[in-house]
C-alpha cells in the first residue's frame, strides 16, 4: 500500500491533534483560566504564543480549547453516525412507508439550513456541552441518513442481494454480510467528512457566542474572546482560527485519500 | 487498379488510465496496424471486446477519445492527417469523414431537432445551402425508409424509436457527401428485427452514394453482408485480412477458423418426458397495478432438459423469471414444481423449494458480492443447504472448481481479479453447488464475447448431462438457442407466440412473428440480406 | 407544454408545503421543546408570580396549536408581532435589514457566480492538469476554512496593517452606491471565497458531464469549432445544471451571511437573528428562521423550475 505524501501529512497531523487532546493537562505549560501576564502579550519564551484578552497563556489555553473542540466534536460525528447509518440502512432494507415517512421527515429537516435551525433551537434550550452534542448530532444526522441509505439501497437491489435472497437467506446476512461490506468505504470516508463539519459548526456556534460557554473556551470561542484585538494589530484570534483550519484540512486530506482509494465499488482487496 | 483513400501505416495506439487509487499508467491500444482502403470500397473491422477495433475507426478521423494518443501515419486522399493540426482536421471531419456511432440515441444533441443536427456538417463546411442540404436529407429519410420523411426532422431525439434514430445517424453521416463513412457497431444495441432494417439501409445507402466505409461491429455475420473484404483483429493487432468471402468460406488463421464456426454447437434434441418437473399454468403478472407483462403463459420443463424462453425487449422473458422465483407473484396462474405447486411469493417458499430452483444471472459482474472470495462464493449455498463445514466444504468447493474448469488458485480470489468468462462459470458453479434440479440462466451469454460465450455454452451442456439438471434458458439470441434447446418458447409483447419441441418450432409453416424473428438472425454467409429482404413476410416488429 | 405546466405548479405547491411544514417545525422548536420562554427572559431568580404574569402576557397558557395558528395569522397577514426585548414591530426591524443582507448577497454573488463558472471551465478544460489539480487542492482548502478565519485575516491585513477597506461594514441609506461597495468590499470578498470553492466544484461536474456525452463527440466529429461545439451543443443542455448549482451555492451563501455579518458588524438578518438568540428574544428568532427557510427553499425551488422548464423531454412530449 503506497499512501500519497498530502494523505501522510493529513494522517500525522490529525494524530498530532487528537493526541493533544487527550494529553492536554500533561502538555499545557499554565492552567485554562489562570491568569499569568499582562492583556495580549506578546510571544516570548515563558508564552511561546503570548497571552489572551485577559492576560492567560494562550498555548495553554490553545492545547485545552482544542480539547473540548475534538471531544465534542467527536461525541456529534459518533452520535450522528450511530443515528443516521443506523436509520439509513433500516429505510433501505425495510423499505415502505417506514422508509417513505423517514425519508420525508429528513427532507423536511433539512429544508431549513442547518445553522438557522440549531440557532431556533439553542435560542429556548439551556446551552450546555450535552444540548451542543444532541443538537449537531441529530442535524447532521440527515446527512449521514441520506448517504447510507441512498448506498444501501443501491447495493440492495444488486443481483447478487437478490441471489441472497432467492437462496433464501435471513436478513441479518443479507444486511451484514452482504450489503455492510460493500457499504463500509463510502461510508468511512464520509466520517472524515462529517468530522470536519462538527468541528466548524461547533467553532461557529461558539463564534456566535451560542456554543461553549466561558470560562470554558473552545477554539471558536477563543476567536470570540481575542476578535477585539485584530483592530489593534493583535493577530491573538487568528491563531484558534488557524489551528481550526488546519484540523479541517488534516482531515479532509485524510478523507479525500480513503475516498479516492474506496470510489471504485468493485474493488477486491486494492493493488 | 482502383485509386487509394484511406492509408493507415503502422498505427500505435497509447492511453493513459487512472485507475482507483493508484498511479496513472500507460497502456498499449493497437499495436503497429496498417490498412488500406480503396474508393467505394467497404471494409470489415472484425473483434472481440479489447481488439482496439473503434480506436482504428476513429483514428480515420485523427480522433482518440480520453487520454488515446494516435503514432504511426494516416492519409486520407493522399495527405497526411495525424500531423494537421486541429484546424485542418475541423475542415476534414464531418466533410470528409463522417461517423455513425453504436448509440445514436445519445449521440444526436437532447435539446434539439433533428434536423439541425443532421445538416449542420453541411452548412458548417459549406457543402450545401439550408434548403439544398434539407432536401437531401428528406430524399435520405424517404430511401432509408422512415416513416413521415417530410416531417420526422422537426422532431427531438426522444420522439423517434432507437432503430430510427440509427437510420437518422446513417443519413446524418451522408448528407455531407462524405468520401468515407465510419460505421462503429451501428447495429449492436439493437433487437434483431430491427437490426435488420437498420443493416439494409446501410447498405442501401452504401451502394446508392459509392461512399466508402469502415464496418466495425464483432459479430462476423452482420459484417457479411455489408463488406467487401474483412480484417480481423485482435488484441490491438491485425490477424488476418481477406474478401468477405475468403474469411467466411476458408478463413485461414485458427482464431478466424474459431471466430466463423462460433454457435455451430451440435446438439441433439430430447424426447420431452412423462413428468415434467416444473409446469407454469396460465400465468398473468404485472408490476404494480399497472402494465400487464405476461398474459396467460403456460410452459414446462422436462427433467435433464432445455427449455428455451424467447423474445426481444419487451416480450416478458425476464419478467417469466422473477414469476417462476417467486420474486414476483403472479395474479394469475400456478408453479408447479415435481408434483407440488409452489407457493407464490418468495418468502411462503420452503429451504428446499429454493435449494432445487437456481437461478445465473447476465451480468455475472454485479450477481457476485465483491468482497466475497470464490470459495465464500461457492460454498455459501453448500453451507447454508447442507451444513457443510471447513474441510469437507472446501474439498466440495474444488471439486465444483473442477467441474468448471477452473483450478485451486482460484479459491482465493475476488470477482474483481476474474475475466469475464471465469465470473459467469464461478455462478455456474454456484448454482451446481446447491445441487438443483433447475437452472434458470437469464441471457448468461450476451454480456460475453462470441468465443466466451461459446464455451460457457459447452460448459453447461456438459453439465446438463452429468448433473442431470433442467434448464430455462432466457435470450434474445437465436443461434444460441439452436445450439442448446429442446423446447422453444417465443414470446412477443407478454404472450406466448409459439411453443414446442425445437424441432417442431423450427419448422414451418410458421406465424408472422415467428418468421420475422428466425428470418432476422444474422447467418454467416454472403448474400443472405438479400434473400431474406425479398422473402419477408411481415415488416419490422418495433423499430 | 401542458404537462410542464402541470409539473411547475406541483414544484411550486410543493414548496409552499415545505413552506409550512417549516413553520410548524421552527414553531415547535421555540415553543414545545422542554425550555420555558418566560423562564429564560427572566431568569432562574424570577418569582412564581412574575412568571405567571409574562406567561399570561405571552398568552402561553393557549394550548399549543391555538398559539401556532394566531402566529401563522399573523405571518400570512404580514404582522411578525413585536420583539419581546424592547417591544418594537419585527416588520419595521427587518424590513430593513434584510434589505441590506439581500445587498450583500446580491453583490457576494455578482462576483462568485461568474467567477465560479469561469473557473470551472478553465478546471475543465485543463483537466488532470495542473490549473485543475491547483484548483482543486484549493478548494479543498477552502472547504475547510471557517468563515471567521478568512475574515479575520482579511481584516487583519486589508482594514488594519494596510487601512485599505473599513473593518466594520457600516451602511446607511445616504451613503452612495460607491460608499456602500466600499464599505461592503471585505465581507463581500469572505462570502465569495467561501461559496467559490462549492460552487467551481460543483460547476467542473456538471460541464464535465455534458461534456463527456456522446453527442459532444458527435459535434466534434462534425469538425465544429470548439466554440461552436461548446456554444451551439454543449450550453443547451448545461445551463440546467449550472442554475442548479448556482441555487444551491446561494442558499448556501444565505447561511455564510448570518457569520460574515457577525464578524464586520454588518446591520443585516444574520446579525439580527444572532443578537436575539443570545437575548432569547422567540417571536425575533421564529421570524427570522422563517425568512431564512423561505429564502433557502424559494432559491431550491427556482433550480427545480429551471430544470423542469429547460428538459427537452417535457418541453416537447411523444
Amino acid at each position: 500500500m503506497r499512501i500519497p505524501i498530502s494523505a501522510l501529512i493529513g494522517l500525522v497531523l490529525t494524530a498530532g491533534f487528537f493526541l493533544m487532546a487527550i494529553f492536554a493537562p500533561l502538555i499545557a505549560p499554565y492552567e485554562m483560566a489562570e491568569v499569568v501576564g499582562d492583556v495580549w502579550e506578546p510571544r516570548s519564551a515563558e508564552h511561546l504564543l503570548g497571552t489572551d484578552n485577559i492576560g492567560r497563556d494562550l498555548l495553554s489555553r490553545m492545547i485545552y480549547g482544542g480539547r473540548t473542540t475534538i471531544i465534542i466534536a467527536t461525541a456529534a460525528t459518533i452520535l450522528s453516525f450511530t443515528l443516521g447509518s443506523f436509520l439509513g440502512f433500516t429505510a433501505a432494507v425495510i423499505g415502505g412507508w417506514i422508509d417513505q415517512l423517514m425519508s420525508r421527515f429528513v427532507d423536511l429537516l433539512m429544508s431549513i439550513p442547518t445553522l438557522i435551525f440549531a440557532l431556533v433551537v439553542l435560542s429556548v434550550m439551556p446551552v450546555n456541552t450535552t444540548m451542543l452534542i444532541l443538537v449537531m448530532g441529530v442535524l447532521d444526522a440527515t446527512r449521514v441518513y441520506r448517504l447510507s441509505r441512498a448506498v444501501a439501497v443501491d447495493i440492495n437491489v444488486q443481483d447478487f442481494v437478490e441471489a441472497a435472497k432467492l437462496r433464501g437467506e435471513k436478513r441479518g446476512w443479507i444486511i451484514f454480510r452482504e450489503i455492510l461490506p460493500n457499504a463500509l468505504s463510502p461510508l468511512v470516508a464520509e466520517l472524515g467528512l462529517r468530522f470536519i463539519f462538527a468541528v466548524l459548526f461547533l467553532s461557529t456556534l461558539s463564534f456566535l457566542g451560542l456554543g461553549v460557554q466561558p470560562p470554558d473556551s473552545d477554539w471558536g470561542g477563543m476567536v470570540k474572546e481575542n476578535k477585539e484585538g485584530i483592530v489593534f494589530g493583535i493577530g491573538a484570534a487568528l491563531v484558534p482560527a488557524a489551528a481550526i483550519a488546519a484540523l479541517a484540512i488534516s482531515v479532509n486530506l485524510v478523507a479525500d485519500w480513503v475516498l479516492n482509494r474506496t470510489s471504485d465499488l468493485k474493488g477486491g482487496r486494492g493493488g | 487498379m482502383a485509386e487509394t483513400l484511406l492509408d493507415i501505416r503502422n498505427l500505435h495506439i497509447e492511453a493513459t488510465v487512472y485507475p482507483a487509487g493508484e498511479p496513472a499508467k500507460d497502456i498499449v491500444i493497437v499495436d503497429d496496424v496498417s490498412l488500406i482502403l480503396e474508393k467505394g470500397k467497404v471494409l470489415g473491422l472484425i473483434g472481440e471486446s479489447g481488439a482496439g477495433k473503434s480506436t482504428i475507426g476513429l483514428s480515420s478521423m485523427a480522433y482518440g477519445r480520453g487520454s488515446i494518443r494516435l503514432s504511426g501515419e494516416v492519409f486520407l486522399n493522399g495527405r497526411e492527417i495525424l500531423s494537421s493540426g486541429s484546424r485542418g482536421l475541423r475542415k476534414l471531419r464531418g466533410k470528409e469523414v463522417t461517423y455513425v456511432s453504436q448509440s445514436a440515441a445519445a449521440s444526436f444533441n437532447p435539446a434539439k431537432r433533428l434536423m439541425e443536427q443532421i445538416v449542420e456538417a453541411a452548412l458548417e463546411h459549406g457543402v450545401a445551402s439550408k434548403a439544398e442540404a434539407e432536401k437531401r436529407a428528406v430524399q435520405l429519410f424517404r430511401e432509408l425508409s422512415l416513416p413521415n420523411p417530410e416531417t420526422i426532422g422537426n422532431r427531438y431525439p426522444h420522439q423517434v424509436s432507437g432503430g430510427q434514430l440509427q437510420r437518422a445517424m446513417t443519413v446524418m453521416a451522408l448528407v455531407p457527401e462524405p468520401d468515407l463513412i465510419v460505421f462503429d457497431e451501428p447495429t449492436t444495441a439493437l433487437d434483431v428485427t430491427t437490426q435488420i432494417d437498420v443493416l439494409a439501409a446501410i447498405k442501401k445507402a452504401i451502394q446508392k452514394t459509392g461512399v466508402a466505409a469502415l464496418y466495425i461491429t464483432h459479430d462476423l455475420a452482420v459484417v457479411a453482408q455489408v463488406s467487401d473484404e474483412i480484417m480481423v483483429l485482435r488484441n490491438g493487432a491485425k490477424v488476418e485480412r481477406n474478401t468477405a468471402e475468403n474469411i467466411i468460406n476458408s478463413p485461414q488463421e485458427d482464431y478466424t477458423k474459431a471466430l466463423v464456426s462460433v454457435r455451430s454447437i451440435d446438439h441433439k434434441e430430447k424426447k420431452p418426458s412423462k413428468n415434467p418437473v416444473l409446469v407454469a399454468r396460465g400465468i398473468s403478472a404485472a408490476y404494480g397495478n399497472k402494465v400487464q407483462v405476461l398474459k396467460n403463459i403456460s410452459v414446462e420443463v422436462h427433467p435433464g432438459q432445455t427449455l428455451a424462453v424467447v423474445g426481444e425487449s419487451g416480450s416478458g422473458k425476464s419478467t417469466l423469471a422473477r414469476v417462476l422465483t417467486g420474486l414476483l407473484p403472479p395474479f394469475e396462474g400456478t408453479v408447479t414444481f415435481a408434483g407440488r405447486t409452489l407457493s407464490r411469493a418468495l418468502p411462503q417458499r420452503t429451504k428446499e423449494d429454493l435449494r432445487q430452483i437456481q437461478m445465473i444471472y447476465q451480468m455475472a459482474d454485479t450477481a457476485m458480492n465483491p468482497r466475497q472470495t470464490v470459495e465464500t462464493i461457492i460454498g455459501r449455498p453448500l453451507g447454508f443447504y447442507f451444513g457443510l463445514q471447513g474441510k469437507k466444504r472446501r474439498e466440495r468447493v474444488l471439486e465444483l472448481l473442477d467441474e468448471i474448469e477452473m483450478g485451486e488458485g482460484f479459491l482465493d480470489r475476488y470477482p474483481a481479479e476474474l475475466s469475464g468468462g471465469q465470473k459467469q462459470r464461478v455462478c455456474i458453479a454456484r448454482a451446481l453447488a446447491a445441487k438443483p434440479k433447475l437452472i434458470i440462466c437469464d441471457e448468461v451469454t450476451s454480456a460475453l464475447d462470441p468465443l466466451v460465450a461459446d464455451g460457457i455454452l459447452k460448459l453447461l451442456l456438459r453439465l446438463q448431462r452429468s448433473e442431470d439438471v433442467a434448464y430455462l434458458f432466457i435470450t434474445h439470441d437465436l443461434a444460441t438457442v439452436k445450439a442448446i434447446a429442446d423446447s422453444i418458447a417465443v414470446m412477443y409483447q407478454g404472450s406466448l407466440v409459439r411453443y414446442g419441441s425445437k424441432s417442431d418450432v423450427l419448422a414451418p409453416p410458421f406465424d408472422d412473428y415467428t418468421d420475422l424473428l428466425l428470418s432476422s438472425v444474422p447467418e454467416m454467409r454472403i448474400g443472405w440480406l438479400e434473400e431474406v429482404l425479398q422473402n419477408r413476410k411481415m415488416e419490422s416488429a418495433g423499430n | 407544454m401542458s404537462s410542464i405546466l402541470k409539473l411547475v405548479s406541483q414544484r411550486l405547491a410543493l414548496g409552499l408545503l415545505l413552506l409550512l411544514a417549516c413553520s410548524v417545525l421552527i414553531f415547535v422548536g421555540t415553543q414545545i421543546l422542554p425550555g420555558d420562554v418566560a423562564q429564560s427572559i427572566l431568569g432562574q431568580s424570577a418569582t412564581p408570580t412574575a412568571l405567571a404574569n409574562l406567561r399570561e402576557e405571552l398568552g402561553l397558557n393557549d394550548p399549543a396549536y391555538v398559539r401556532y395558528f394566531s402566529w401563522l395569522g399573523g405571518v400570512l397577514t404580514g404582522d411578525l408581532g413585536t420583539a419581546l426585548s424592547n417591544g418594537q414591530e419585527i416588520n419595521a426591524q427587518i424590513g430593513l435589514r434584510l434589505g441590506n443582507t439581500l445587498f450583500l448577497a446580491f453583490w457576494a454573488a455578482v462576483v462568485a457566480v461568474p467567477l465560479a463558472i469561469l473557473l470551472g471551465l478553465i478546471a475543465v478544460r485543463y483537466r488532470n492538469r495542473w490549473p485543475d489539480k491547483l484548483i482543486s487542492g484549493l478548494t479543498l482548502a477552502s472547504m475547510s476554512l471557517p468563515e471567521f478565519f478568512i475574515g479575520y485575516v482579511l481584516i487583519f491585513f486589508f482594514a488594519v496593517k494596510w487601512r485599505w477597506f473599513p473593518s466594520v461594514a457600516t451602511v446607511y441609506d445616504s451613503m452612495s452606491l460607491w460608499e456602500k461597495l466600499n464599505a461592503i468590499a471585505l465581507p463581500v470578498t469572505v462570502l465569495v471565497l467561501v461559496v467559490l470553492a462549492h460552487m467551481m466544484r460543483m460547476t467542473r461536474a456538471a460541464i464535465l458531464n455534458v461534456m463527456q456525452s456522446a453527442y459532444i463527440e458527435t459535434a466534434e466529429l462534425k469538425g465544429l469549432s470548439a466554440f461552436n461545439v461548446i456554444f451551439r451543443h454543449a450550453f443547451p443542455n448545461a445551463i440546467a445544471p449550472i442554475v442548479n448549482v448556482v441555487m444551491l451555492n446561494l442558499a448556501y451563501l444565505v447561511v455564510g451571511v448570518v457569520v460574515v455579518e457577525v464578524i464586520f458588524v454588518y446591520p443585516g438578518m444574520g446579525q439580527y437573528l444572532v443578537d436575539h438568540v443570545s437575548k432569547r428574544d422567540v417571536p425575533v428568532v421564529q421570524a427570522c428562521g422563517l425568512i431564512f427557510a423561505a429564502v433557502y427553499i424559494g432559491l431550491n425551488l427556482i433550480a427545480d423550475v429551471v430544470a423542469i422548464v429547460t428538459n427537452p423531454r417535457l418541453r416537447h412530449p411523444k
